[in-house]
C-alpha cells in the first residue's frame, strides 16, 4: 500500500507533502499519547491521531516517521504544516475517527507496526 | 578521547512552545557526524523524552551533549524540585505529570523507563530540595 492508497480508503485530503504520496507504507500506529509512540515505534511507519499540535511533528521527527494521518476531520495550523513540509512528511486528515479510520486501513490490508512491550506487561 | 562535540542547552521550566528544539539540534548535530541510524534513533527517543521532563517536572535545568569517538552521552541536570521515590518514578505508568501535559500528549508514565530501555547505560540520582540528574550513555564503538 502506499500513502495514495491511504487517502483514497480514507477518503482524506493531503494537506502537505502531495509530491511524495507514492511512498509505500507497510505498518500503522494509532495514538494520542506521544509517550506511547516514542516508547513502543521502532521503525518508520503512518502515526494515526487526533492530536495536532507541535509535539506530534517532533514525536515524528525523532523517530523519522513518514506519514501522520489527522482524524475526525482536524487541521493543523499552517505553522505546524510548513514544518511537516521541512521535515518531509505526507500530512494528511479524514473525516473518520481513529477507530473507522484504523479499520478502514486494516480491511485495506495495512498492519499494525510490530512493538517490544516493556517487560513488565510480558511477565502477564 | 577529547570530545568531538560538547554542547549545552538550557532547558526552562513548562517550556511546552520550546519543548522539543534541543532534541531537534542533538539529532541534526549526531546525523551531521555520521552517527549510525540505530544508535541515532535511540538517543533521540532518549533525549526528547529527558527534556520534555526537564519542561513537565523541573523548575529549569541544563541538557549537556557530549561526544566522543567511544559514546554518546545526554546528562540532564535540573534545578529541582527532585523526586522524593526514584524507584516509583522509573515505574511504567507511573506519573505526576500536570492536565497540561497530558493534553498534549504526553505523562503516560513512560518517560525514565523508555530513557532506560533506549540508553546503553542509565544512571539518576535525585535529592529533594536540590535536583536531579540523569546520566546517560549510547556506546559508537
Amino acid at each position: 500500500m502506499t500513502i495514495a492508497d491511504m487517502v483514497r480508503v480514507l477518503h482524506a485530503r493531503v494537506l502537505c507533502g502531495q509530491e511524495r504520496i507514492d511512498t509505500p507504507v507497510y505498518t500503522a500506529c494509532c495514538s494520542d499519547l506521544m509517550s506511547d509512540v516514542l516508547a513502543f515505534v521502532n521503525e518508520k511507519t503512518v502515526l494515526i491521531t487526533g492530536l495536532t499540535n507541535p509535539h506530534v511533528l517532533r514525536t515524528a521527527d525523532m523517530l523519522d516517521l513518514k506519514c501522520l494521518v489527522f482524524v475526525r476531520g482536524k487541521v493543523p495550523g499552517d505553522d505546524i504544516l510548513e514544518q511537516a513540509d521541512e521535515q518531509e512528511l505526507v500530512v494528511i486528515t479524514t473525516k473518520a475517527t481513529a477507530f473507522s479510520a484504523c479499520g478502514l486501513l486494516y480491511e485495506a490490508g495495512l498492519r499494525g507496526v510490530p512493538i517490544e512491550w516493556p517487560e513488565s506487561e510480558e511477565r502477564q | 578521547m577529547s570530545a568531538l562535540i560538547h554542547k549545552e542547552y538550557p532547558v526552562e521550566m513548562a517550556d511546552y512552545d520550546h519543548a522539543g528544539e534541543a532534541s531537534a539540534d542533538i539529532k541534526r548535530q549526531l546525523k551531521q557526524l555520521g552517527v549510525p541510524a540505530s544508535v541515532l534513533r535511540r538517543v533521540s527517543v532518549a533525549s526528547y523524552e529527558v527534556e520534555l521532563n526537564l519542561v513537565i517536572h523541573s523548575e529549569g535545568g541544563v541538557l549537556t551533549l557530549e561526544v566522543t569517538p567511544e559514546a554518546v552521552r545526554l546528562i540532564s541536570a535540573d534545578r529541582g524540585p527532585g523526586i522524593p521515590d526514584v524507584d516509583l518514578a522509573m515505574r511504567e505508568g507511573w506519573s505526576t505529570a500536570s492536565e497540561t501535559a497530558r493534553s498534549l500528549g504526553f505523562g503516560a508514565g513512560m518517560g525514565l523507563p523508555n530513557m532506560k530501555r533506549n540508553a546503553d547505560d542509565f544512571n539518576i540520582t535525585s535529592k529533594v530540595g536540590e535536583g536531579t540528574t540523569i546520566d546517560m550513555g549510547f556506546r559508537l564503538a
